[in-house]
């Protein structure tokens, strides 16, 4: 079972394309990818903005990224229009209370204790806030081709799912209890009568204190406000992704875990009716010497340690049979894939001896990934 | 047991717990996160809230395991310290729980953490402690500080009051010179700077920092390190009856490719080997398994755990 190729320079020379999504299981080389993409992209004609979210070190620095501030930077070194910015979540939350709540109540929003947490540990921030800054790429029109690369998470599913999450939180049953006194008037919140809310109020008190569910009661009924607005952008954001002028790009590496995630996430994007673009194959080992195959590059070298002779030449047949081991699991594991989806088109970029951290390091990975 | 995400931490966590475990001791394995990772890596249906025996180890020893269900610490907290068990359950009906651990993270971290710290202080009738150690399989790097560091995290929760209590009972025992926060990480450099990073903050909280598990490590042939002849690696080709005059060169060309791609990765290592070295805490090496992490790995990673005298 072979796979199609996957044709990346024909989808970023397209300027139809306007969104890339790099997605994928953690550290499979998503950022890799978008920023490697972004950079061929540039360099062949298009105005691109990369949105990377926690890249490594070294590689944020190789594209001028040096503070997380959260607005789109222009790499020097690039033959071409290429813009980076890498994704300040708690910045990007802030700033939709700023553009949906009247002053006053923003700022009642942005210094309360529970606003604090919740905009920066909350588990789908991060996934919402990547949605988010995209949208605003989007709407601001400055780019043609916007790439991004999705936040490390478990699950590549996460993505899709844990925006979701947060609004049906920012929704639930419990908020809307909890805003009923605020909405019932300012009446004293333990004389509302509402036997759930008072069960509720009690407990809260008792283990809490007083204050804290007070806390929490400005909290909720400040967003509130900004509630409508959430909701609102995160389905627009969504159509965005469902649009022919995006295309996703899922990553894995050629290992159980990641090839099963990536799987599961192509299922996903068909169900949800977004654009799958294909699958990169990433850190794919390759021998040099594919004709040699691991058993008789054992067997030869048994041989040779049992007659006691060339043991230099034992030991590179050992290397060499480890390394044809690892290439044959990860093709078994890529198989496995093709058979599951054989129209999904494929493309592989080996396994790199180096990490990749500066901007030669990406165009190499861009050749590879484009197959030149 | 911390580390970046997917180097290792629940394997490593469990091998810890059997190392300790070794020669007739009681060890509890902890995870907190509410994703069955132990179960997993000892080929177990899921475990419920409940402390139970999973493994034996080398020598005799028990390792009993506990998924911490964040929702089940907080019924039995309320249980215990306002005897309200039966409206804990209605609470979790109407999202109470779920509500509060979530606008809180704070809260759930401390009925996490203050369930773990009661393990540790548990003593039977005769007052001996129940667990010799307890090995909490902890949330990644990006996240520990803040998961451990309990009084910081409810202080503007609950400045006075019952949590607060609580978290004073927390940090007694985790910052106490009994507990080491220990990390895993592989030799590349987004595990290795996160690691660094994850040392500096645990210190600056004030938190014991313990080793440094460098997992995966690839086992390097000595014969391989140096500068090699190439026209003795094609004779010995020849030797095996590999290639003839015509290809054994060229064979032993391709052959070579990969021993300088070793070579390269295993100059990468010694930097970030160097980089963890900074951070001044022992640094213990655990082998790559050809299988994976199935059982048998590991009672192997067990192994490799005492014999470098980390348990
Ligand atoms: N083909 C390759 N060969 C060698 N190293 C690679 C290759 N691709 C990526 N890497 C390295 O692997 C590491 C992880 O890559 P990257 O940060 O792109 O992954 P990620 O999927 O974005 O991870 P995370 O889920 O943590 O965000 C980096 O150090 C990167 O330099
Ligand atoms: N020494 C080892 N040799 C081979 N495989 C290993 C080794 N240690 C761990 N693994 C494998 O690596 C994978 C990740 O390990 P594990 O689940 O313990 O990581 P983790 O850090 O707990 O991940 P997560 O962040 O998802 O909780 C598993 O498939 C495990 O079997
Ligand atoms: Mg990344
Ligand atoms: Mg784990």
């Amino acid at each position: 079972m072979t796979s199609p190729e996957l044709d990346l320079d024909g989808i970023i020379d397209d300027s139809g394309t306007r969104i890339v999504v790099c997605c994928g299981s953690g550290g499979v080389g998503k950022t890799t990818t978008a920023a490697a993409l972004g950079l061929r992209a540039a360099e062949r004609g298009r105005n691109v903005v990369v949105l990377t979210v926690d890249p490594a070190r070294r590689l944020a620095q190789s594209m001028g990224l040096t503070s997380l501030d959260n607005t789109p930077r222009k790499v020097a070194g690039a033959d071409g229009e290429l813009f980076a910015m890498m994704l300040d979540m708690k910045r990007t939350f802030d700033e939709i209370i700023e553009a949906h709540a009247d002053p006053e109540r923003a700022r009642q929003i942005l210094t309360n204790p529970f606003y604090q947490s919740l905009s920066s540990s909350f588990s789908g921030t991060q996934e919402y806030m990547a949605m988010e800054k995209l949208g605003q790429l989007r709407r601001s029109g400055e780019w043609d081709l916007i790439i991004v690369d999705t936040p490390p998470s478990r699950s590549a599913l996460d993505f899709l799912d844990a925006p979701e999450r947060l609004g049906r939180f920012l929704d639930g049953k419990l908020i809307r209890l909890l805003m009923a006194p605020a909405k019932a008037g300012g009446r004293s919140a333990f004389k509302i009568l509402n036997a759930g809310f008072g069960l509720v109020a009690g407990v809260l008190t008792k283990v809490l204190g007083a204050q804290v569910l007070k806390d929490i009661q400005t909290f909720v009924s400040a967003l509130d406000a900004v509630f409508g607005g959430f909701r609102q952008r995160a389905e627009q954001t969504y159509k965005l992704l469902q649009a022919p002028g995006t295309a996703f790009i899922v990553v894995a590496t050629p290992e159980r875990d990641a090839m099963r995630e990536a799987s599961y996430f192509v299922e996903r994007l068909a169900e949800e009716r977004m654009p799958l673009a294909g699958l990169v194959i990433n850190r794919v080992h390759r021998s040099p010497a594919p004709d040699l195959s691991a058993a008789r590059s054992t067997a030869a070298a048994e041989d040779l340690e049992s007659r006691g002779e060339h043991e230099l030449t034992a030991a590179v047949l050992r290397l060499h049979a480890g390394r044809m081991q690892l290439a044959a699991r990860e093709h078994r594991e890529q198989e496995q894939f093709a058979s599951a989806h054989p129209t999904v088109p494929v493309t592989r970029v080996p396994a790199m001896s180096q990490d990749v951290h500066d901007l030669d390091g990406l165009r190499e990975i861009g050749e590879l990934l484009a197959k030149r | 047991m911390t580390g970046k995400g997917g180097t290792g931490k629940t394997t490593v966590a469990a091998a810890l717990a059997l190392a300790l475990a070794a020669g007739g001791r009681k060890v509890l394995l902890v995870e907190v996160e509410g994703r069955q990772g132990i179960a997993q890596v000892f080929d177990l249906p899921p475990l419920p809230y409940e402390e139970r025996k999973i493994a034996v180890a080398p020598g005799g020893g028990d390792v009993h395991a506990l998924a911490i269900d964040p929702e089940e610490a907080m019924l039995e907290y309320l249980e215990m310290f306002y005897g309200l068990k039966r409206m804990g359950k209605a609470l979790t009906k109407m999202g109470v729980v779920d509500f509060a651990t979530t606008i809180a993270p704070g809260l759930r971290d401390v009925l996490v953490t203050g369930k773990t710290s009661e393990a540790v202080r548990r003593r039977d009738r005769t007052g001996k402690r129940v667990y010799d150690t307890v090995v909490m399989d902890a949330p990644p790097t990006g996240r520990v500080t803040r998961f451990l560091n309990v009084t910081q995290e409810v202080a503007g929760l609950a400045r006075v009051g019952p949590v607060r209590t609580h978290a004073d009972m927390v940090r007694g025992v985790v910052a106490s010179p009994e507990t080491a926060v220990h990390f895993v990480t592989l030799l590349e450099e987004m595990p290795v700077q996160e690691t660094l990073d994850g040392v500096a903050e645990l210190r600056a909280a004030k938190l014991p920092v313990g080793g440094i598990f460098v997992n995966m490590v690839r086992a390097v042939d000595p014969t391989l390190a140096g500068p090699f002849d190439l026209a003795e690696l094609a004779m010995g080709v020849k030797a095996a009856g590999l290639g003839d005059d015509g290809n054994a060169a060229v064979i032993a060309e391709a052959l070579a490719g990969e021993v300088v791609e070793q070579q390269r990765r295993a100059e990468l290592e010694r930097t970030e080997r160097d980089a963890l070295e900074t951070a001044g805490v022992p640094r213990y090496e655990l082998p790559l398994l050809a299988d994976g992490a199935d059982l048998a790995g590991l009672y192997e990673l067990a192994e490799a755990i005492r014999t470098q005298g980390a348990a």
